[in-house]
């Protein structure tokens, strides 16, 4: 085991900032990417759903 | 032998690959998740701490295999471009638009992690060093592909011309490496090689693969979202779009 | 071959009648050239160590100006059609047109150089050196750039999308360019540089046509 506390995990021997700057900004942007993804799809889905009910009541 | 050849152009076609891109991502997170969880756990736990470079190295975990990524989706990327122009599957463009942006991310973390390693190892953030240069060089290549397609209407030359771009790219790749390798040890002084891994321990590399491995998994699940997001925006026309469960609902 | 060089005349032929842009352009490059002494200071020995670079990055810039005319005027008048249905191969016509850019927008600043590489108090030798290194990468420029005219060609945005697609491609030019006249400079001899220019240039004069080729008929679809 390489820490005694959490305080000093969270330190990094100094390095915290860095550390903590690099798997932060990461951890962000792979959580960031996905979610973009989804949104991107619901919305082509969302319009297509609008579409169809447009075609609908164009039949009636 | 002809069954085979069928088969395997029977999902070159969007809309079967649709669904089959949808039943793969979720395994693709879940293999995601698994490694991360792992890899992190020998990061930052079973890895001991560097001689020389203390705790600040534990960067490496995520800052080597960012660069790898970076470098290999720009090489299936071109590799799904060269297939979009001899077959002239739709697909091929597709993944290869879908995947340039996952790409771009790459070489922005690596660089971005780069820098937050250079500060404290070499007391600047920024190092004329080859390789971050030649990551700053393939994420300008990223962004021009993108900036190229989106530029474009028409779905189809998009395509076609990011691919030819692509195939440019990833010629001139080891070029810029090589090149910038060369102008970086002509004027030596200005910078301090960090190339030599302190004899890296055998649970660092360990790490560092498992921290691959996620990257690897993470790049192929969102490759294959966007991808099911590209399809459905330029299908829209088309039949099955209209009978699927999503639409219908 | 003889309809390559009849494009090569036709081209030179539309650049004379326009001459301003011409024109234009090797302005271009001796004011940039001329701004990095008011922008750093005259210290002659700080001018001599940046010239090789300043040099190559106006020389770089200078040809980008001209590369959206190299295929636009035609695509647009409906002669570049006409030639993609010619017999000739459209590959040996594209070269033509690369070649009558050269001509027009590289060989002009090759000659001005050593005029201004004396602004940055660079001796005899390196001049030579210099010229002899555009002379090499002024081609590269323009085949590669040809690329990204042909890719961008009838694209809204084009001209910032083109150096944004070109400018990292020419980082290998640059750095060999701008490098020999460094090492010439510092007494390690310009021959590794030169030779690496010149096997770029004979890569690029087999596969930039194709590409360009390639480019120019998915525009023309």
């Amino acid at each position: 085991m390489n820490w005694n506390s959490p305080a000093e995990f969270f330190a990094m021997g100094g390095y915290g900032l860095y550390v903590w700057g690099s798997f932060g900004v990461t951890l962000v942007v792979m959580i960031a990417e996905p979610f973009l993804v989804r949104h991107r799809r619901s919305a082509i889905l969302r319009s297509l759903r609008r579409e169809r009910i447009a075609e609908e009541l164009d039949q009636q | 032998m002809n069954n085979k050849i069928i088969n395997w152009f029977r999902y070159a076609s969007p809309q079967s690959f649709y669904p089959l891109a949808g039943r793969m991502v979720p395994w693709f997170w879940a293999l995601t998740a698994a490694f991360g969880v792992v890899g992190l756990y020998i990061s930052f736990f079973v890895a001991p701490t560097d001689a020389q470079q203390g705790e600040g190295y534990r960067i490496i975990f995520i800052h080597v295999p960012a660069s790898w990524m970076s470098m290999f989706i720009y090489c299936v990327m071109a590799a799904w471009a060269g297939l979009g122009l001899i077959f002239n599957t739709r697909l091929s463009g597709m993944m290869a638009s879908a995947l340039a942006p996952t790409g771009a991310l790459m070489a922005f973390l690596s660089l971005w992690t780069g820098a937050l390693w250079g500060k404290p190892m070499w007391g600047a953030w920024w190092v004329w060093d080859a390789r971050l240069t030649s990551e700053l060089i393939l994420f300008f290549l990223y962004i021009g592909f993108i900036a190229l397609q989106s530029a474009i209407d028409d779905p189809r030359r998009a395509d076609k011309a990011g691919a030819i771009l692509a195939l440019v790219g990833v010629v001139n790749i080891p070029i810029i490496y090589f090149s910038v390798k060369w102008w970086n040890t002509l004027h030596q002084g200005s910078t301090i090689n960090l190339t030599k891994a302190p004899s890296m321990a055998q649970t660092m590399l360990w790490g560092m693969l498992l921290m691959a491995l996620c990257f690897w998994m993470y790049s192929i699940a969102v490759a294959l979202m966007r991808a099911r997001a590209i399809i459905l925006e330029r299908e829209t026309h088309t039949e099955w779009v209209k009978q699927l469960v999503e639409v219908k609902s | 071959m003889k309809s390559m060089l009849a494009i090569i005349r036709r081209d030179l032929l539309l650049a004379m009648r326009r001459k301003s842009e011409v024109l234009t352009a090797l302005f271009f490059f001796m004011i940039v050239v001329s701004l990095f002494p008011l922008g750093i200071g005259p210290e002659p020995a700080l001018l001599r160590k940046i010239a090789p670079g300043v040099l190559w990055v106006a020389a770089l810039l200078a040809t980008m100006l001209g590369l959206q005319r190299m295929f636009a005027p035609d695509h647009a008048d409906g002669t570049l059609e006409q030639m993609a249905l010619s017999p000739t191969p459209l590959g040996l016509l594209v070269g033509g047109k690369i070649a009558a850019h050269w001509l027009v927008s590289g060989l002009p600043l090759v000659l001005l150089a050593p005029v201004l590489g004396l602004q940055f108090d660079l001796d005899a030798g390196a001049l030579g050196v210099l010229v002899v290194t555009l002379l090499v990468g002024t081609p590269l420029l323009s085949l590669i750039g040809a690329i990204g005219a042909a890719l961008t060609l009838g694209i809204r945005g084009g001209g910032v999308l083109l150096s944004l697609l070109v400018l990292p491609l020419y980082v290998p030019a640059l750095i060999f360019g701008a490098g020999a006249v460094d090492a010439h400079i510092s007494g390690l001899g310009a021959g590794g540089h030169l030779s690496l220019l010149a096997a770029l240039l004979a890569l690029a004069v087999f596969f930039a046509p194709w590409a360009t080729t390639a480019a120019l008929r998915i525009a023309l679809e």
